[in-house]
């Protein structure tokens, strides 16, 4: 029986090879795009008064982002606050005490799938429990559709870190005496805690960048964030929506682009401790 | 007296994983149409010695082997070799059987359709030589479109088998074949091996030493990278010449 | 010894409430949602998914458009994005570590950066780009619509289906990969004849993640659509999705309107949520990066 030729083989792998390397160095060439437009866009208006300054309503000349900053961090803070407790929680539990159980796998399933549910749907969300029966707008309101953006990825990684302990540390605990309480919160927390601080990290970051559900809940405003419980509250995301998809005026997408390149600078800084620090760990832990 | 003629001849061979260097100057030579098994402890470099054969080895980044290893007279450590073509020649079975996620029929049929220029019937006709070839046709004949990896440990370990036999090689290595399959498994396949000894040259590297001295014609005893001893079989496990090798085979150490 | 169980007990019941927040929230969800739909359900009906009218004013809720415009906009995209991850998986994972790991963090950094961003991106440099390279071949083109959402959508979903694909290239046991090239496969045949097949499940579980993310993206989108509610017929052609649609038209909506868009909420849930299920048995329990 002949033998076929290699040669074309051989050619098929290597245009293969060739385009894997192509598809790498594309999607690395668009990423720098991007970046590298938001800081050649952003970088003219960064100056002191944007970080002092609130903003001013549509169509005025000049103007800060500060307000909108501020506004970010207590949403996103609120979020957190109102997301942490119960969803480090329900990581330990899956982790320490769920493990197989009915419960454990309802919400486990209900954990992944809310991962999935895009950020407008809990907008919504948030919209129907919040603004309906308030009657107003609110910051807070945004803090709620953040934080169940922030719930199940908690979770997960809280899961995630308890599980990885081995259960020969918990059980030397319990054989000394300690209760699970305590074993669980002092020893196994600390073996876990860094694992879990950066995924916490990574999860703020995310959704302090979301828009979508804030365009629902907090709106936005041309005041310094002074009404979070009870009013429309601005937020860096909305203002850059707002001042460069509904504007038309150059001195106001600058203002916009500022935003996005301190946003852009903010996220990649966090995202890149988290990450530094949770491979030197699992590094460590080889 | 006569010259033999070899099928596989290793000259100076060193191996190197990144620093580390695993084998030592290692001779040796193959005779064809025979079953050599090469014994050793684990970590003493027999299973790296064997995939410099077919140089699967490359696979791995920082791998990598000096000195020369001739193969019908050519050096397969030649870099202008074509790889593709050395390793059908050279069939590779490994410890743990690895069928392909395909049926028992595509499996076998797989290597062929990649060589060869065939027919369907062609290729029908070689998959069923290979599966008898690998004493495997009865018990598959009627689940050839199953998957492969639905049979036992020992039948997927023959379907590997009529897997490297279906691309017509000239040698086969196996890398302990035996030692993640029962013990009526092992037993097929060493009956297997035995009637494989007349189509192809048999290189098994073995840490079962009854296994050795059951089917083997030749043996190479590896020590620390380096090959200790090398004889006739019958002659490595009743008289062996070297200290080292008689603790080995009698079980002092290893 | 009765105050250590006691305690324990309370932290038990603690940390229980935690996991019973979530499942309640996530039923709280979907019965806002479904409640809050039940009037446009009422009034429009059937035609809120078959007719392409959408004229709030006269009352008219036909999403056929948007839900045509979402099928559309995530199907090019991951037409383009998952060759492109799946390259890149490849890639990162024969790639020597010193070149692999800072090229898997940046891939991971592009997943980093808010949608509001790519949006932007999109608006100011991508449509104005395809409107003058078309112009060029004397086509007229307004530069927004079907062609700038999916490529944004691409370019958002590349790095979440790549990081998937590579962790589950990475799992494919070595054994198999050299028997593969033991019996004289090029790299390119075992990985497409027999690492894919054998990891097929888990590369389907990266599709549908990133057909998940498409689906659901709302910002990058509504900025470049067009926000045309009519069914797109070509690449060039306005559109909007289901999302985008919410986004915006939420602000100025109320009665009817506002159920009507609290009604296509819920076939985005739904939609999501089919994703979800059947996305977690192929890719098992894993975080998402």
């Amino acid at each position: 029986m002949k033998t076929r030729a290699t040669f074309f083989r051989k050619t098929k792998d290597s245009l293969m090879r060739a385009f894997s390397g192509f598809a790498t160095s594309m999607a690395l060439v668009l990423m720098a795009w991007v970046i590298f437009t938001i800081v050649r866009e952003g970088h003219s208006s960064i100056s002191a008064e944007l970080f002092l300054n609130a903003s001013k309503p549509f169509g005025e000349v000049g103007g800060g982002i500060a307000n909108a900053l501020l506004g970010t961090v207590m949403i996103t803070a609120g979020a957190a606050a109102l997301a942490l407790p119960p969803a480090l929680a329900a990581g330990i539990w899956l982790a320490e005490f769920g493990k197989d159980s009915l419960l454990a796998r309802a919400a486990r399933f209900t954990v992944n799938v809310m991962m999935g549910v895009p950020s407008v749907i809990v907008g919504l969300f948030a919209y129907g429990v919040l603004v309906t029966t308030t009657g107003h707008f609110s910051g807070f309101a945004g803090s709620f559709s953040l934080a169940i953006l922030m719930f199940p990825v908690v979770v997960r990684t809280t899961e995630d870190q308890f599980s990885g302990i081995g259960d020969a540390l918990r059980e030397s605990l319990l054989a000394l005496g300690a209760s699970r309480a305590r074993s669980t919160l002092t020893v196994i927390w600390r073996a876990a805690r860094s694992g879990v601080v950066t995924g916490v990290l990574l999860a703020v970051a995310r959704v302090s960048g979301e828009t979508a559900p804030l365009l629902f809940t907090a709106l936005f405003a041309d005041t310094w964030p002074t009404s979070y419980f009870s009013g429309p509250t601005p937020s860096a995301p909305v203002l850059i929506t707002s001042y460069t998809m509904d504007s038309p005026f150059e001195s106001m997408h600058r203002i916009g682009w500022s935003a996005a390149l301190t946003m852009a600078v903010i996220l990649l800084a966090v995202n890149i401790t988290a990450r530094y620090f949770g491979a030197k760990r699992a590094a460590k832990r080889k | 007296m006569q010259k033999k003629k070899y099928k596989i001849e290793t000259k100076r061979l060193n191996f190197f994983y990144g620093d580390h260097q695993a084998l030592f100057d290692n001779d040796l030579s193959i005779e064809a149409n025979k079953i050599t098994a090469v014994i050793g402890p684990s970590g003493c470099g027999k299973s790296t010695h064997l995939r410099v054969y077919n140089r699967i080895f490359e696979l791995h980044r920082g791998q990598r082997a000096e000195g020369e290893v001739f193969i019908d007279g050519k050096d397969i450590l030649d870099p202008g070799i074509d790889l593709l073509d050395l390793r059908r020649r050279v069939g590779m079975i490994f410890q743990k059987p690895t069928p392909f996620p395909m049926s028992v029929f595509d499996n076998v049929a797989y290597p062929i359709r990649l060589h060869f220029k065939a027919s369907q019937k062609e290729i029908a006709e070689r998959v069923e030589n290979a599966l008898r070839g690998a004493a495997l046709w009865d018990e598959v004949k009627d689940k050839l479109r199953e998957s492969g990896q639905a049979l036992s440990g020992g039948q997927q370990q023959r379907l590997c088998i009529a897997r490297a036999i279906a691309a017509e090689p000239e040698i086969l290595l196996m890398d302990e074949p035996t030692s993640a399959i029962d013990p009526v498994g092992t037993l097929k396949i060493e009956e297997l091996m035995d009637r494989l000894r007349e189509r192809f040259t048999i290189v098994i590297v073995t840490h079962n030493m009854q296994q050795a001295s059951r089917i083997s014609d030749t043996t190479a005893f590896f020590y620390k990278g380096s090959i200790v001893e090398v004889g006739p079989t019958k002659l490595i496990f009743t008289n062996p010449r070297n200290k080292q090798t008689e603790d080995y085979v009698s079980g002092r150490f290893g | 010894m009765r105050r250590i169980l006691d305690t324990d007990t309370a932290f038990r019941w603690f940390c229980k409430a935690g996991a019973i927040v979530g499942l309640a929230v996530a039923i709280a969800l979907v019965a806002v949602i479904l409640m809050e739909s039940m009037l446009a359900l009422r009034t429009a009906g059937f035609s809120l998914v078959f007719s392409a009218e959408w004229n709030p004013a006269d009352g008219s809720f036909g999403a056929a458009g948007a839900l045509a415009g979402t099928a559309a906009t995530t199907l090019l995209a991951l037409l383009m994005a998952v060759p492109l991850a799946f390259a890149a998986a490849l890639f990162v994972n024969a790639a020597p570590p010193n070149v692999a790991v800072p090229v898997a963090h940046a891939l991971d950094l592009l997943a980093a950066i808010p949608s509001v961003i790519y949006g932007m991106w999109g608006l100011f440099v991508l449509c104005p780009l395809l409107q003058s390279v078309l112009s060029r071949f004397g086509i007229e083109y307004t530069g927004f619509g079907l062609a700038p959402s999916s490529l944004v959508l691409a370019l958002m979903v590349l790095p979440y289906v790549s990081a998937v694909m590579r962790d589950v290239l990475a799992q494919t046991p070595v054994a198999l990969v050299e028997s593969a090239m033991g019996v004289g496969c090029t790299r390119w045949e075992a990985t497409w004849d027999v690492v894919v097949r054998s990891r097929k499940a888990g590369l389907l579980g990266a599709i549908m993640i990133g057909l998940g993310r498409a689906l659901g993206e709302t910002m990058a989108v509504l900025f470049v659509c067009g926000g045309v509610s009519a069914i797109p017929t070509g690449l060039l052609d306005g559109c909007t999705t289901i999302a985008a649609t919410l986004a915006n038209d939420f602000a100025e909506a109320d009665g009817v309107h506002k159920s009507a868009l609290f009604a296509l909420g819920g076939i985005l849930l739904a939609f999501e949520f089919a994703i979800q299920a059947t996305t977690i048995p192929l890719i098992g329990r894993r975080s998402k990066k």
